[in-house]
């Protein structure tokens, strides 16, 4: 009876890269109408078990059945003719193309003998689909010009376009903003209510608790287990996704808030196409607490962070550390004032990945004279430091003379939050500090941020991760199209009403400076 | 032997092997369908540059010059730049060499050296163009570098022809001899093959390469620029500055090239119809040698063997000395595309380890 149900049985798959088993004989079993999430931290093997499924990788052992019947996935291809179809992570998309010419690309319906595509059909079909499965994508609309949420449903549509009955989503809400995320949530249901099956890749156990039916917990290339969702609970399931217990609740004492050390006043900067990302923004920054920043991507936090370390002109206003004006200045002199940066981007900022984890422990602080003789560097001293700092914030490297690349998302992350915190500052803005990372880095990485404030340093969270900043602030300050448009207690709000703030459907009374 | 095998596929040091091997049987498969006996060929390509004193010493005076250009490209590789303009900074080091060398009178022991700083400082400002350029403007040092390829070119021709032109001879005086850098001893010992310091120089400049961008603290910074821009501007590291430094070290190694030529081998400077082609052996060489101060050093050897040799080829087999040319072609593809080697060199040893396990 179960056997009828089951669309995709993986039987004892086993897959072996140079040094380490991603799959060690892993069996997962996905039931007709279900969502299945497959949970574990980065590196756990999850994707790697996708992968296999999806035709990219080839295992060494194992057999995989497609409704009932074995079958051997020698590529994509293969796996989009039996009904598989991948929602990627980092979409697949000609930006200056249609939605439809995205979806037929590679697939398009032909007319006169196949010498042209038939385009008419093309958007029909597409707009079809698009309604019976209440995307609400319009099949005309440019990817310029569409929002990434929207981009996330043409690439569910390309899918479902092929003719997938089985839909894969990796990480889908990582870029999604929470009510965005609640659309999906909605669509999934509604994939599922008419017939699909969904496998979802996540280590996010909200979201497993709010819409899958049962979860496969994958921990260093093992299953751990497979069991439905209702009678569980997150923390049993992080338990098992990491091994060990985890406190998902921060302990956190109450702030002890000491002078104010950053204050940012009527702050205007320029974005890339020469308007005004910033546009007067105000706050002030106390020792001994965590403002976070709270806000939809794009309203100006990169801009505020560029112009706070010295990266981006400052058109008007000012910016104080300390009482000293630091605007204008250069990005080592804001370094030396005592601002410390955690960036957005840990490949593209925070590290340079073909370097040595030695080499990048020292970025920053290479010319002082503790490692700089003369012009010359001294290696023993930068090793001895980087040795430290690996030992002190617990970077999991071979040695600290392999590249950053090599490292875990996780460890990259350990290792930035080591060299920054290790200068001592006096603010230390964290951006996006646990993006992409899983329960057991962000535990971690929350608990340095906590740490830093309780021995009375000043914290600036940047993130777009609504969750993380109502656990981790003292204080949110909402920032919408480059202004601070209201300031709230994370103890008096909820993710709704934030949510609302950010794009500007409410504002609370008062404004910047009700406190 | 599997050992063997991984710790030079490990170091990618089999890579460049396997192509110089690849590109040999490339040319003399180009041969035998030319109806030419390779054999005899390689034989007598390989007794040219050893078979006597004369020979191994004009050897040694090929490779200099694109040992220089080789280095200059790759130190610009280090640091994120294609200098494609190797050629001009090294015409500029000629000239800068061939000015001092023919205008100034001075003891021996201020000229040369004077001359060779200057041409340095002439190929030096010359990448520095392309450097400020791209740092100020955000010009392309790729186009900018071919347009200052030819700008030197022609500035040079003209300088020679307006200032220092030997009157009824296509060249400039001969340089003075107290500028000179040729080793006479060594020459005599090489009978009478054009010996000169800057063999040592370059040798010199492999050193520095190392010490400067794997020592010091300003290399650091050009290194980090060089992998991540990006990663430096974060870390407070003026980019526009270390383009502009690293283009002038560039072009000054590229500049010695051409400074070496004029004091050690012509002893004066030829109005040119067109590049000698050393700047361009030098990408060559750079990506031979994996940008690395030792790989470049090899690749240069390689190429000035090859280029030297290919002279006897055509003596002692009557093969055209353009077959080495498509040899050095090969090679480069084969190192370019390192895939092909993977692939094939993953199939070689893929089948011994199912040989062992049978």
């Amino acid at each position: 009876m179960e056997q009828a149900n089951t669309v995709v049985e993986m039987r004892n798959i086993t897959k072996r890269f140079p040094g380490i088993v991603a799959n060690d004989s892993v069996n997962f079993k996905l039931r007709k109408g279900e969502i299945h999430a497959l949970l574990g931290e980065n590196g756990a093997g999850k994707s790697t078990m996708m992968n296999v499924l999806f035709g990219l990788y080839q295992p060494e052992e194992g057999e995989i059945f497609v409704n009932g019947q074995q079958v051997v996935i020698d590529g994509p291809n293969k796996a989009i003719k039996l009904g598989i179809g991948m929602v990627h992570q980092h979409f697949k998309l000609v930006h200056p193309f249609t939605v439809t010419e995205n979806i037929i690309l590679g697939s398009e319906p032909k007319k006169w003998l196949g010498l042209a595509v038939d385009k008419k059909m093309a958007y029909e079909k597409v707009g079809n689909l698009s309604h019976q499965y209440g995307l609400n994508v319009d099949p005309y609309a440019k990817i310029d010009e569409i929002s990434v949420g929207m981009q996330q449903r043409v690439e569910i549509l390309k899918t479902l376009y092929r003719g997938a009955d089985i839909l894969i989503f990796d990480e889908p809400t990582a870029v999604l903003t929470p009510q965005e995320i609640s659309e999906l949530l909605v669509i999934m249901r509604n994939l599922v209510n008419q017939g699909k099956s969904i496998i979802l890749i996540t280590h996010k156990l909200k979201e497993i608790m709010a819409i899958a039916d049962s979860v496969t917990i994958v921990r260093r290339g093992k299953v751990i287990d497979s069991l439905p969702v209702a009678g569980t609970s997150p923390n049993q399931l992080a338990e098992k996704m990491v091994g060990r217990e985890v406190s998902l609740k921060l302990d956190k004492k109450d702030a002890v808030l000491g002078e104010p050390i950053l204050e940012v006043d009527n702050l205007v900067v320029k974005g890339r196409q020469g308007l005004n990302a910033l546009n007067g923004t105000n706050f002030t920054l106390r020792r001994g607490e965590i403002l976070g920043i709270a806000g939809v991507e794009g309203n100006g936090q990169s801009e505020l962070i560029e112009a706070l370390t010295g990266l981006r002109p400052v058109a008007d206003g000012s910016i104080k550390i300390s009482g000293e004006e630091i605007a204008g200045k250069k990005p080592r002199q804001i370094s030396e004032a005592g601002i410390s940066l955690i960036p957005e981007d840990r490949h593209k900022h925070g590290l340079v990945l073909d370097f040595p984890v030695r080499e990048n422990m020292v970025l920053e602080t290479y010319y002082q004279p503790q490692f700089n003789k003369k012009g010359f560097l001294d290696f023993n001293e930068i090793a001895t430091h980087a040795e430290r700092l690996v030992k002190d914030f617990d970077v999991r490297t071979p040695s600290i003379m392999t590249d950053a690349r090599a490292l875990s998302g996780g460890n990259q992350q350990k290792a930035i939050i080591a060299r920054e915190v290790d200068k001592n500052p006096d603010v230390l803005i964290a951006a996006q500090p646990t993006r992409g990372l899983d329960v057991g880095a962000i535990e971690f990485i929350h608990k340095r941020l906590v740490e830093q404030r309780n021995m009375g340093k000043a914290v600036l969270l940047v993130s777009y991760e609504l969750e993380e900043i109502l656990q981790l602030s003292d204080r949110i300050a909402v920032i919408y199209e480059g202004r601070i448009v209201g300031e709230v207690k994370p103890s008096e709000t909820n993710d709704q009403e934030l949510g609302l703030m950010m794009t500007d459907y409410k504002r609370p009374q008062g404004g910047p400076e009700s406190e | 032997m599997n050992k063997l095998i991984r710790a030079f596929t490990k170091d990618s040091a089999l890579v460049p092997l396997v192509a110089i091997v690849l590109g040999l049987i490339v040319g003399a498969i180009i041969m035998l369908i030319g109806g030419y006996d390779p054999i005899l060929a390689y034989r007598s390509l390989l007794e040219t540059v050893f078979g006597n004193r004369y020979d191994f010493g004009e050897t040694l005076t090929a490779i200099t010059p694109i040992l220089f250009t080789g280095l200059s490209v790759a130190f610009a590789f280090r640091t994120g730049l294609f200098n494609i303009g190797a050629e001009g900074q090294y015409i500029m080091g000629m000239t800068g060499a061939t000015i001092i060398g023919v205008t100034v009178h001075l003891p021996w022991y201020i000229h040369a050296p004077l001359a060779v700083v200057v041409g340095a400082i002439c190929g030096g400002i010359w990448g520095m163009i392309a450097g400020y350029l791209k740092a100020a403007r955000g010009v392309n040092e790729v186009i900018t570098t071919i347009m200052l390829n030819w700008i030197a070119l022609h500035l040079a021709n003209y300088l020679v022809n307006r200032f220092l032109l030997e009157p009824g001879k296509g060249r400039s005086y001969m340089v003075d001899d107290s500028a000179s850098a040729t080793i006479g001893w060594l020459s005599r010992f090489m009978d009478d093959a054009r010996m000169h310091w800057g063999m040592f120089f370059a040798l010199l400049c492999v050193i520095f390469f190392y010490a400067f961008l794997w020592r010091t603290k300003q290399g650091f910074e050009l290194r980090v620029v060089g992998s991540n821009a990006d990663a430096a501007a974060y870390a407070g590291i003026n980019v526009n500055s270390g383009v502009v430094k690293a283009m002038f070290i560039s072009g000054a190694l590229a500049g010695l090239a051409g400074v070496f030529q004029v004091l050690g081998v012509f002893h004066n400077q030829v109005i040119a119809a067109s590049h000698t082609g050393h700047g361009f052996d030098g990408i060559a060489v750079a990506l031979l040698g994996g940008n690395t101060p030792l790989g470049v050093l090899l690749g240069a050897i390689l190429f000035g063997t090859l280029s030297y040799g290919a002279a006897g080829m055509s003596f002692g087999a009557d093969v055209p000395p353009e077959i080495i040319r498509i040899v050095i072609g090969s090679v480069i593809f084969f190192v370019a595309a390192p895939g092909i080697i993977r692939w094939l060199l993953k199939r070689v040893s893929g089948k011994k380890r199912k040989e062992e396990a049978i």
